[in-house]
């Protein structure tokens, strides 16, 4: 996984390091410079909270689990985007003064917090399941064989790094592309057994697939370690071809003028 | 000071954006409210993702033999009977639907071999009931109950609204007219402007108070916004003294002290071990849980490969329990090197099945401590995780003391008495999330129009909260606050007593004026120095609660434990402690008679008792 480093844990207790962190706004901005002193263990949210308590309780930043498990510490630290709360001190001391700045794709607010709105809006496009009708037994029955898959998708946190990562997003702003976070979104409604809605056209036309080149940078940046690429985009980029792409199709339609 | 402010209008408001808040937003927009969620994170985040190991629900799917009633007596037993009865109840027997429920709304629990949602031992619960996704089962409820609120007011054919959510914006008082709750005044995050909510009943569901404590498992949103907003506003809390330390926390490195290790891993089969290689635990069985706990090792070993009629081992005690067993080994010098115990899984399931049944458990070690669990034991230590005490509420309907107000979820108090089961908390937050949605919109219904606005009132907020931006030299927050929690945590912790509890009372009223002066640097956009001034002003009405509470319950009884009062006192069996602000502003106590339960009820718990 790409948060986790080999080897024990250096000891970082007691040393002093620079951060260059990112203050400013949409209109101005600059990296500024903090030193303070490591604690044992410390991770790059501590020494975020550190600066705030200690030098710039003004200093903007969201958190909120400081375990992994809510996706709100989003960064990019030394150019890389992960979670602050994930990264050990030890992991990057090495690399000089440590470099801490918001995401690259979404707007500015102030310093590291970004507007993530966009990623609220597109969760709108997605219909809701629609479950079957319960069965015999007053209930859903579904075995564990057929939902592991979607319980990989329902790991993600909503972090919004394989957003912030995706050339897409990040280059091509003027598209409708939903972005990784949210194609796997509506795959693991598509896979989920109890569903019987049909979300093909939604996925082609509203979520714009198509843009999706496969460079797999989403599911290298991925904290919870999805298989983004190949488990969710790849099987609806398929689904896509089938239903509107399918050559075989495609001639009897041209032969017969039907669509 | 910002003197216009959009004002929004709504029938029913709901503040928190966790489990039991979206909850009580989605049936309230089911009646057809126009109904406001807000919160102060990004819709998501709420402290609900951290709930681990699961929502306890008696579906009798593992266990045909579960029932409510089974599960009514055990959340009894847990908190040492100081629950109100029908909140247990009530509980019990609705939680199973809610667990269908989500799965209609997409929530995918682990199965059984025969297709139904699996179910996990979880301590003080007679059977395997806790419906779990791995290890991150709060996840999966704030996911299914956000994907919810985004499609509300898609469904032709009903009545159903759509639910506006306001992201990121802090709510700082209550407005009332004419003794009933009329709304609450706030502010955005982002740009620090402030914002008017007018309402006709507004639904409290702000989670904990974990920050009143140094080492606590809670994020930094659980400042105890909505105890203190109730209490500001004039309704009750009860049991405020019982706080649950969280038996396994980490305990190294020091950075990561405090954060949650889920009960999971011993309802896994893990193991407590002291540096003596001692499964301490045995020697810590209270009577009153002797004949349900097995007094082997084998006999533990049994009952996790789920042979009948073996009993729990002493690792699924209740927390309280745990936690009191693993400070007391620390005291007598048989801790782990960093002032814990040992939780060891690696020598009881193959590495495989720990990474299937506890992933973010192996994640969270291997990233923050570099430690494999599937081949070393855990340290682990007491955390302080969940307050059981909150906003007195009608057991039906969630209604505070204040007309209009309700409240539900961590921040409503009785439903666990002086100790929660684990998975009892994700059960409760959909339970009475929906009752409080439900009665919260009937009082919107029943009382036809809005509310008038006190301007005087909302003045005198506003002006309160932008005072500190005049004193930009005054003291910073962050240090008040951490002045705080030190004393929380040497006085208020795990092991209290007479004059520590004093000690804290005073030292509060100390904080108090200090924090009455605070300044900030900078301006009102997105600073968390400003943001830090109000959640301080909600911890030190929390903490003051909690040392008071504590200070007058001279006995020992589940959250709550007096090193100078270690028996448990039938004479503090028959009361709850309410507190409330009196008429000169100073906090009142008064003790509260529990009501008479019903006999087909106390039976069950007599039935229990005699084995």
């Amino acid at each position: 996984m790409a948060n986790h480093s080999a080897g024990k844990t250096v000891s970082v207790a007691g040393r002093k390091h620079v951060f260059n962190v990112w203050r400013g706004d949409q209109a101005q901005g600059e990296l500024v410079d903090y030193e303070i002193e490591l604690s044992e263990g410390m991770v790059v949210l501590d020494a975020v909270h550190q600066i705030q308590a200690q030098i710039a309780p003004d200093l903007a930043c969201r958190w909120n689990c400081k375990a992994g498990k809510c996706g709100s510490c989003s960064a990019e630290v030394n150019g890389r985007p992960r979670l602050m709360c994930m990264t050990r001190m030890d992991q990057v001391i090495d690399e000089g003064p440590t470099t801490i700045r918001p995401m690259k794709a979404f707007p500015l607010i102030k310093d590291l917090a970004t507007d993530v709105s966009f990623n609220y809006r597109t969760a709108k496009k997605i219909p809701a399941l629609d479950p079957k009708p319960k069965d015999d037994r007053g209930e859903w029955t579904m075995y564990q064989y057929e939902i592991d898959r979607v319980q990989e998708f329902r790991k993600c946190i909503e972090c919004y790094l394989c957003q912030n990562t995706c050339h897409v997003l990040r280059d091509h702003q003027e598209t409708n592309f939903a972005g990784p976070r949210f194609i796997m979104r509506a795959a693991q409604l598509e896979m989920h057994p109890m569903d019987q809605a049909d979300r093909i056209e939604t996925v082609k036309e509203e979520l714009g697939i198509g843009y999706c080149n496969i460079n797999k940078c989403c599911t290298d940046v991925c904290p919870e370690g999805i298989n983004i690429t190949d488990n969710a985009i790849i099987p609806l980029k398929e689904r896509v071809a089938d239903r509107y792409y399918d050559p075989v199709k495609g001639l009897w339609a041209k032969l017969t003028g039907n669509k | 000071m910002p003197t216009n402010y959009d004002v929004h209008e709504y029938d029913v408001l709901v503040i928190g954006a966790g489990g039991a808040g979206m909850r009580a937003a989605i049936e309230s927009a089911q009646k057809g409210m126009h109904t406001a969620l807000v919160c102060k994170s990004l819709l998501g985040k709420a402290h609900t993702v951290m709930a681990e190991g699961g929502m306890a629900a008696a579906l009798g799917n593992v266990e045909k033999k579960d029932n409510w009633k089974v599960h009514f007596v055990d959340t009894m037993f847990g908190g040492k009977f100081l629950n109100q009865w029908r909140m247990a109840q009530l509980h019990a027997q609705e939680s199973p639907d809610r667990a269908r429920e989500l799965e209609s709304w997409g929530a995918v629990f682990d199965r059984t071999d025969d297709g139904q949602i699996l179910q996990r031992n979880f301590g003080g619960h007679a059977y395997p009931r806790l419906a779990h996704v791995g290890d991150r089962t709060g996840l999966e409820l704030i996911r299914t109950l956000q994907e919810r609120v985004v499609a509300s007011g898609r469904h032709p054919h009903t009545a159903e609204k759509e639910i506006k959510v306001h992201m990121e914006c802090t709510i700082y008082r209550l407005l009332k007219t004419d003794g009933r709750v009329s709304g609450a005044v706030g502010y955005w995050r982002e740009t620090g402007k402030p914002i008017v909510f007018r309402a006709k009943s507004v639904v409290l569901a702000t989670g904990g108070l974990g920050k009143c404590y140094r080492v606590t498992s809670n994020s930094w949103e659980g400042t105890g916004d909505g105890h203190a907003l109730a209490y500001m506003a004039g309704a009750e809390l009860i049991d405020m003294e019982f706080i649950q330390f969280h038996p396994t926390g980490m305990v190294w490195p020091p950075s990561v002290r405090g954060i949650l290790v889920t009960e999971g891993v011993r309802g896994e089969g893990g193991v407590l071990k002291n540096n003596k290689d001692e499964r301490f635990m045995f020697g810590y069985i209270p009577e009153l849980y002797k004949n349900q706990t097995a007094d082997t090792p084998e006999e533990g070993e049994k009952y996790i490969k789920k042979v009948p009629g073996a009993r729990r081992p002493p690792e699924l005690l209740t927390r309280d329990v745990v936690a009191r067993a693993i400070v007391r080994e620390v005291k007598e010098g048989r801790g782990s090197p960093h002032g814990g115990a040992f939780l060891d899984i690696a020598s009881r399931l193959p590495a495989d099945q720990i990474k299937k049944k506890l992933p973010s458990m192996y994640h969270q070690f291997m990233a923050l401590g570099n430690l494999d669990i599937t081949q070393e034991p855990m340290e682990v230590g007491p955390t302080c995780h969940y307050a059981m005490g909150g906003v007195r509420v009608n057991p039906e309907t969630q209604q505070s003391s204040v007309p209009g107000l309700f409240a539900a979820g961590e921040v409503a108090g009785g439903l666990h008495g002086s100790n929660r089961l684990g998975g009892n908390s994700l059960s409760d937050l959909v339970v009475f999330g929906r009752r409080a949605g439900l009665y919260a919109a009937e009082f919107a219904q029943k009382n036809g129009t809005l509310p008038p606005l006190d301007t005087n009132q909302l003045e005198s907020c506003l002006q309160e909260m932008y005072a500190p931006f005049e004193k930009p030299k005054g003291e910073n927050a962050f240090i008040v606050t951490s002045a705080l929690q030190d004393t929380m945590e040497a006085n208020v912790g795990i092991a209290r007593q007479e004059e520590e509890l004093k000690q804290a009372l005073a030292d509060i009223a100390g904080l108090k004026d200090r924090a009455a002066v605070l300044g900030v640097a900078g301006d009102s956009r997105f600073n968390p120095g400003w943001h830090q001034t109000i959640s301080l002003d909600f911890l030190l009405v929390c903490s003051e609660a909690i040392a008071k509470s504590a200070l007058e319950r001279r006995e020992s009884r589940g959250g709550h434990m007096r090193v100078d009062h270690l028996e448990t006192l039938d004479e503090y069996g028959t009361f709850n402690h309410v507190v409330w602000r009196g008429e000169d502003g100073q906090m009142q106590l008064r003790r509260e008679p529990l009501t008479a339960m019903p006999a087909e009820l106390a039976a069950l718990i007599e039935e229990k008792k005699n084995g």
